[in-house]
C-alpha cells in the first residue's frame, strides 16, 4: 500500500502557515503589551492572565470533548488568543471567580454555540468583557493606578482612567484645560504609566506587536489604520470645534483601547470583513461609534461597544461590498 | 520598476533545479505510445494501420474539423496497434503504439543545423503550415495554433504577447529554450508577427532569469517591433490575462479572449516550434520537457520524442526513486498527479516531476477561519472561500453569480490557505457544473 | 371604570376593528383562485418532499395530478398504489399499475477483486474523484466509493460498507426515488423492477473495456463472454458495448446465466441456497 502513488487534485504544494502559526504569532505579538502590563501593574497582571488563558483552554476542551462530542481542536491556539485579548480587557485587580465567568461567557456563548472556530458572530473576548462589565460593574471599574511591579493582587490601590477623568470632568462642567493637567503626560501614556485595563495602556508596546503582525503578515494594515484613522479626523473636527470641552486627538488615540481595539480586537479574522474594501468601510465606522459613545455616550470608553456594534453588520458586508472582479471595468476599447 | 500585475498573487518556493542545464536529447525509445488527443478540440482521426511502417515526422492522425490538430509519428518503425492508454488525463483514451526502427525522418524536414533567417511564406501558408505541422500552444493549454492566428472577422490585433515567464516551481524547459535556442525563436515570434499581421511584439520574461533576458534583450535589439520585458516574479504571471495586464495595461473581460483587447499570447516553447515547422517544414514530435524533483539523482532538460513514455525520462535522471510518493505532469501549481509511470508524454507535458513521498501528502483540513487570505491570493479578485462553500452546498447559481467560471483554476488560494481547505476542488466542481447548467440553458 | 380605561378599550377596539375590515378587502382584492382539490391531493401525499415523482415537490405534484388528463407516467413512489388509488378516487379518474422500482448497484468492485493501484487523497467526493482520473483501480468504471449516493439519500436506505467500499442499498427503506442514480457521477445506479422476496439477479458490473483489460482491472468484471445470452431461454440478456444487461422486465429468475458466467460477474440476491448434485440425485432416487 505505501508503493502506491498518491493522486490528489492540484495544487501539489501549500504555503507553510498554519492557523496555529497565525494564533500564536497574535500570541508573541501580546508579549510586549503582557510584559508592560506585568511591569507596571505586578503580580495581578499574570494572576488575571493565566487564568482567563487556562480558563478559557478549558472550557474550550470541555465543551468540545463532553458537550458537542468532536473531535477536540484546543491546540489551535484560537483558545490562547482569546484567553489573553480577554484578560487585556479586564483590571488587574480582578477577583478569579468573575475572570472564569466571563471565559465561560466568551468561549461557551459567543464562540461554542455558534459552532466553535470560524462560526461567531461576534468577537468572544468582547462579548466576555461587556458581560462582565454589565454584571459586576463595580469591581470591572476599579482600575489599579500602575505603581511598577508589585505582588499585591486584588488589593491593588485604584484610581480613574484619563478617559474617566475627562468624562467625569466634562460633566462637571470643568475646564478642559484644567482637565488635562490631571492626566498623565502624553508621553507617559505613550509609554503605559497610566491607569486602566491590562491590555491597553503601553501604546508602544502595541504598536510594537502591530508591526510584527505586519511584517509575517498575519494582519493588513487596513482596519488598524481606517479605525485609529477616523478616531483622529473625527476628534480632530470636534476639537476644533470646540477645544474646551473635546480632548485633543491626540489624547483620545493614547488613552483608553483605541490602540488595543484597533490592532488585537478588531482584527480578529473571524469577526471583520474579508476583502480590503469592506475592511476599510468596517474600520470607519469602528472609529466613528468610538467617538460617538465616547463623547455623547453613558461610558468613558466605547471601543468594545463599537467593534461589537460593527461586527454585527459584517455578514451584510461581506455579501455586499465585493471586490472589483479582474475585467469587470472595460478598460480598452 | 518592474512590471507586474496588481491583484493577487503568491510566492511559491523557485526550486528551480534545473536552470542551469542544457538540454540533452533523450535517447529514442523502443516503443511510443502516441495518444490521438493532444490537444483542445476534436481528437484526430488515425490514418494508419496496424503494420504499417512510418517515418518521424509522418501524419499517424488527422484533425477533425477546424479547432484540431495533426498528430505525427515522432519515431521511425512500425505500428503495432492502435488501442487505449493511459494518459495525463487520469483515463484510457486511444493511441497509436509504434516499435521503434532506427531514426528515419520524412524526406521533406530540413535536418540541418542552419538557421534560416528569410521567412518565404505568406501569411495563409503560415497559418496552414501551422494546421499542418500539429502546432499547438506548448505553455500547457495545447490550443491548436492555426486557430489563435487565424483572427476572426470583426476583430483587430495589434500587438503579439510572448510567453517566457514560466512562473510554475520547477519548471525550466522554456528558460533553456530561450538561452540555447533564442535566435530561432526570436525567428518564430517575426514568423507569428507576419501571420497577424502586426508590428510589434513583446516578451515578458520573469526576473529570476536574468541571463535569459539579457540573451533575449541582445538577440532583439537586432530585429524590428520586438522588445524584452523583465516582470517581477510572482505567480501566476505566466496566465495570459496577467500577462497582458503587466505588459500592456490591458484586463481582458470575463468570458472574453486576448484578442479582444488586441492581443495574441504565445509561449517561447510555441514560437519555436513555428520556426522548426515554417522554416525547417518539421512537424511538431518533440518539445522541451524538465525532469526535475529534490530526491532525483540527475534532473535536467531534454528533448523528448511524442509518445515517450515518463519511465525513459525518470530513467534518463537517474531511476525512480524509492521513496516516491506523487508524479506530477506539469508543474506543482497547476500540473496533473499521474497514476502510472507509463504515462506517455505529450505535446503538452512542459516538465516531469518526482515528489518524495513526506510531500505527497495532502495536510489535514480545518475549518475556515475566514482570514480573507485566499482573497488577496486570487489574481481574479474572486472570493474562493465563498465559492467552495457554494460549491459544497450546491448553491450553482449563487456560483454563477459570483463569476465562479472566472476562474483559471491557478491554485493559489488552495496553496495560501492556513486551515488547508480544499478550496480548489470544490471551486472546479463547481465551474463544470455551472458550465453545464449554462450550456443547457443555452441549447433550450 | 376609569376615564383612562375606558378610552384604552375604545381605541384598541376601532383600531382592530379597522385593521380587520381592511385585511378583509385585501385578502379579497388579492385573492389567487386555486383548484381546491389541489390542497384535497396534497393532504394525502406522504409530504416526503423528495422529488421521487420527477416534480418539485409535493404540492407541484398534487398540482399535476390535478391538471393531468391521465395518471399515465405519474407515480409517487413513497405512497405506492396506495396513494395513487386515493387520489384517482378523489379525482374521478383512473389509476395507473406502476411495478414497484427498488435501487442496485452495477458494481461488484471489492477489494479482493479489484486491487488498488493508486492512492487518492483528495476531498471524498465521487464527482471530484472521478473528474479526476480513473480512480484508485484500473477500473474506470467502478465505484469511487466516496459515498455521493449515500449522502443523496434522504430514507436512510443506505450506508457504505467500510470493508467493501461499496455502498449498500437497504431494501425495506429504499422506495427508487432516484436521488442515488442522480448523485453517482458514473451512472452505477439502477432502478430495476421489484421482485417478490426482494430477489434480484444483475449484472453487477458497468465496465466497457474489452473482455482483456476488463478482467486485468476487476476478477468479477464482465468479460462480454456471451454465455449468458446463449444460455437465456428468456432473451432478457443483451450485450452492448462490451457489457451484459439483463432486462428486469424479461427475467424470470431461473438463475441460470448466475452458475453460466465464468467470471461471476452476474450475482443472485435473496435465493434459497442451490442444491448440490448430490441433493437433485438423492431427490430423484426418492421420488
Amino acid at each position: 500500500m505505501s508503493n502506491l502513488l498518491n493522486i490528489s487534485p492540484s495544487p501539489h504544494i501549500h504555503d507553510r502557515e498554519t492557523t496555529r502559526k497565525l494564533m500564536y504569532g497574535v500570541v508573541l505579538a501580546l508579549m510586549p503589551a503582557l510584559f508592560i502590563s506585568v511591569f507596571y501593574f505586578g503580580i495581578g497582571a499574570l494572576i488575571v492572565t493565566a487564568t482567563s488563558v487556562a480558563s478559557c483552554i478549558i472550557f474550550e476542551y470541555l465543551i468540545q470533548r463532553f458537550i458537542l462530542k468532536k473531535p477536540v481542536s484546543v491546540t489551535d491556539g484560537s483558545a490562547l488568543v482569546t484567553g489573553i485579548l480577554l484578560a487585556f480587557n479586564l483590571p488587574s485587580n480582578i477577583p478569579i471567580h468573575i475572570i472564569v465567568i466571563g471565559s465561560f461567557v466568551a468561549i461557551g456563548i459567543a464562540k461554542m454555540t455558534f459552532g466553535g472556530l470560524g462560526n461567531n458572530p461576534f468577537n468572544p473576548a468582547l462579548v466576555g468583557r461587556v458581560f462582565m462589565l454589565i454584571s459586576f460593574p463595580v469591581q470591572m471599574t476599579r482600575w489599579p493606578v500602575p505603581e511598577g511591579f508589585k505582588t499585591g493582587y486584588t488589593d491593588a490601590v485604584t484610581g480613574a482612567t484619563p478617559l474617566a477623568i475627562i468624562k467625569e470632568g466634562i460633566k462637571n462642567g470643568e475646564s478642559l484645560s484644567r482637565l488635562m493637567e490631571k492626566i498623565p503626560t502624553a508621553f507617559n501614556m505613550f509609554m503605559g504609566k497610566m491607569g486602566g485595563s491590562m491590555g491597553e495602556v503601553a501604546a508602544f508596546a502595541l504598536l510594537l506587536g502591530f508591526a510584527y503582525m505586519l511584517y509575517k503578515k498575519i494582519i493588513t494594515w487596513h482596519i488598524p489604520v481606517s479605525i485609529i484613522g477616523t478616531v483622529a479626523i473625527f476628534t480632530t473636527i470636534l476639537w476644533l470645534i470646540n477645544p474646551e470641552t473635546n480632548a485633543n486627538p491626540m489624547f483620545h488615540i493614547l488613552a483608553g483601547g483605541v490602540l488595543l481595539g484597533a490592532i488585537f480586537m478588531a482584527t480578529d479574522y473571524v469577526t471583520s470583513p474579508m476583502n480590503p474594501k469592506a475592511m476599510i468601510i468596517y474600520g470607519i465606522g469602528i472609529g466613528f461609534l468610538t467617538v460617538i459613545i465616547r463623547v455623547y455616550g453613558a461610558y468613558p470608553e466605547g471601543v468594545s461597544f463599537a467593534i461589537l456594534i460593527m461586527n454585527a453588520f459584517v455578514p451584510l458586508m461581506n455579501a455586499y461590498i465585493k471586490p472589483k472582479r479582474f475585467g469587470e471595468e472595460v478598460k480598452y476599447g | 520598476m518592474l512590471k507586474t500585475f496588481p491583484i493577487g498573487g503568491i510566492h511559491p518556493p523557485e526550486n528551480k533545479l534545473t536552470a542551469d542545464k542544457a538540454i540533452k536529447y533523450l535517447t529514442v525509445p523502443e516503443s511510443v505510445t502516441i495518444p490521438v488527443s493532444q490537444h483542445i478540440g476534436a481528437p484526430a482521426e488515425v490514418i494508419v494501420n496496424k503494420g504499417d511502417d512510418v517515418k518521424a515526422g509522418q501524419v499517424i492522425a488527422k484533425g477533425r474539423g477546424f479547432v484540431s490538430s495533426n498528430i505525427h509519428s515522432s519515431v521511425s518503425g512500425k505500428v503495432n496497434k492502435i488501442d487505449n492508454v493511459i494518459d495525463s488525463t487520469g483515463y484510457r483514451h486511444p493511441a497509436v503504439y509504434i516499435d521503434v526502427v532506427g531514426d528515419e525522418w520524412s524526406e521533406t524536414i530540413d535536418r540541418s543545423n542552419k538557421i534560416i533567417t528569410e521567412i518565404a511564406l505568406s501569411k495563409e501558408e503560415i497559418i496552414n503550415r501551422c494546421f499542418e505541422s500539429g502546432i499547438v500552444g506548448l505553455g500547457g493549454a495545447t490550443f491548436p495554433s492555426h486557430v489563435k492566428l487565424s483572427i476572426p472577422a470583426g476583430k483587430k490585433c495589434n500587438i503579439l504577447i510572448i510567453n517566457g515567464v514560466e512562473c510554475e516551481p520547477y519548471l525550466t524547459s522554456d528558460h533553456r529554450l530561450m538561452l540555447e535556442r533564442g535566435e530561432e525563436i526570436l525567428i518564430g515570434i517575426s514568423v507569428i508577427m507576419k501571420a497577424l499581421g502586426v508590428e510589434k511584439a513583446m516578451i515578458g520574461i520573469e526576473n529570476n532569469k536574468p541571463d535569459a533576458i539579457s540573451h533575449m534583450t541582445n538577440l532583439a535589439s537586432e530585429l524590428h517591433g520586438i522588445s524584452v520585458h523583465a516582470l517581477k516574479v510572482k505567480y501566476p504571471q505566466g496566465a495570459e490575462k496577467q500577462l497582458i495586464k503587466a505588459l500592456i495595461d490591458r484586463e481582458v473581460p470575463a468570458g472574453q479572449l486576448p484578442v479582444d483587447v488586441g492581443a495574441v499570447v504565445n509561449n517561447v516553447g510555441t514560437a519555436f516550434a513555428v520556426y522548426e515547422a515554417v522554416q525547417k517544414n518539421k512537424p511538431l514530435f518533440e518539445r522541451v520537457v524538465t525532469i526535475s524533483g529534490k530526491s532525483l539523482s540527475q534532473p535536467g532538460n531534454y528533448f523528448v520524442r511524442t509518445g515517450t513514455p515518463v519511465r525513459n525520462l525518470v530513467e534518463a535522471a537517474g531511476g525512480l526513486p524509492d521513496d516516491t510518493g506523487k508524479i506530477i505532469n506539469g508543474g506543482p501549481m497547476m500540473g496533473k498527479a499521474v497514476n502510472s509511470i507509463d504515462v506517455p508524454i505529450a505535446k503538452g507535458t512542459s516538465g516531469i516531476l518526482i515528489f518524495p513521498r513526506d510531500e505527497s501528502e495532502r495536510p489535514a483540513v480545518g475549518p475556515c477561519i475566514r482570514c480573507g487570505k485566499c482573497i488577496s491570493a486570487c489574481a481574479m479578485n474572486l472570493e474562493p472561500f465563498l465559492l467552495m462553500t457554494l460549491s459544497e452546498k450546491g448553491l450553482f447559481e449563487r456560483a454563477e453569480n459570483e463569476r465562479i467560471t472566472d476562474c483559471m483554476e491557478c491554485g493559489s488560494c488552495s496553496y495560501t490557505c492556513p486551515a488547508k481547505r480544499p478550496l480548489l476542488d470544490y471551486i472546479r466542481l463547481g465551474k463544470s457544473t455551472v458550465i453545464r447548467m449554462a450550456r443547457e440553458r443555452n441549447l433550450k | 371604570m376609569s376615564p383612562t380605561i375606558l378610552i384604552t378599550i375604545i381605541s384598541l377596539s376601532l383600531l382592530a376593528l379597522i385593521s380587520a375590515v381592511i385585511l378583509y378587502f385585501v385578502a379579497q382584492k388579492f385573492k389567487i383562485f386555486e383548484d381546491p382539490r389541489i390542497d384535497e391531493i396534497q393532504a394525502i401525499l406522504p409530504a416526503a418532499n423528495c422529488g421521487g415523482c420527477g416534480f418539485a415537490g409535493c404540492r407541484n405534484f398534487a398540482e399535476t395530478l390535478v391538471n393531468a388528463d391521465t395518471f399515465d407516467g405519474l407515480n409517487c413512489p413513497v405512497g405506492g398504489a396506495e396513494v395513487m388509488d386515493a387520489a384517482a378516487q378523489i379525482l374521478g379518474k383512473e389509476a395507473v399499475a406502476f411495478d414497484p422500482l427498488i435501487a442496485v448497484l452495477l458494481c461488484n468492485g471489492l477489494p479482493e477483486y479489484r486491487p488498488r493501484t493508486s492512492r487518492y487523497d483528495g476531498v471524498a467526493d465521487c464527482r471530484i474523484s472521478n473528474n479526476l482520473y480513473m480512480g484508485e483501480t484500473d477500473c474506470s468504471y467502478g465505484c469511487l466509493g466516496n459515498g455521493d449516493c449515500v449522502r443523496a439519500c434522504t430514507f436512510d436506505a443506505m450506508y457504505m460498507d467500510q470493508a467493501s467500499g461499496l455502498p449498500v442499498i437497504v431494501d425495506d427503506k429504499c422506495i427508487a426515488c432516484g436521488a442515488c442514480v442522480k448523485a453517482c457521477p458514473r451512472n452505477l445506479i439502477e432502478l430495476r423492477k421489484k421482485a417478490k422476496k426482494d430477489r434480484k439477479i444483475y449484472v453487477a458490473c458497468s465496465n466497457c473495456d474489452k473482455g482483456a483489460p476488463a478482467r486485468r482491472a476487476c476478477k468479477v468484471a464482465c468479460i462480454a463472454c456471451n454465455k449468458c445470452v446463449r444460455v437465456c431461454e428468456y432473451g432478457a440478456i443483451t450485450i452492448e458495448n462490451n457489457l451484459a444487461y439483463i432486462d428486469a422486465k424479461k427475467c424470470t429468475f431461473c438463475r441460470k446465466c448466475v452458475t453460466e458466467c465464468p467470471t461471476n460477474s452476474i450475482i443472485e440476491l435473496n435465493f434459497p441456497p442451490r442444491r448440490t448434485k448430490a441433493e437433485v440425485q438423492a431427490e430423484e432416487v426418492n421420488g
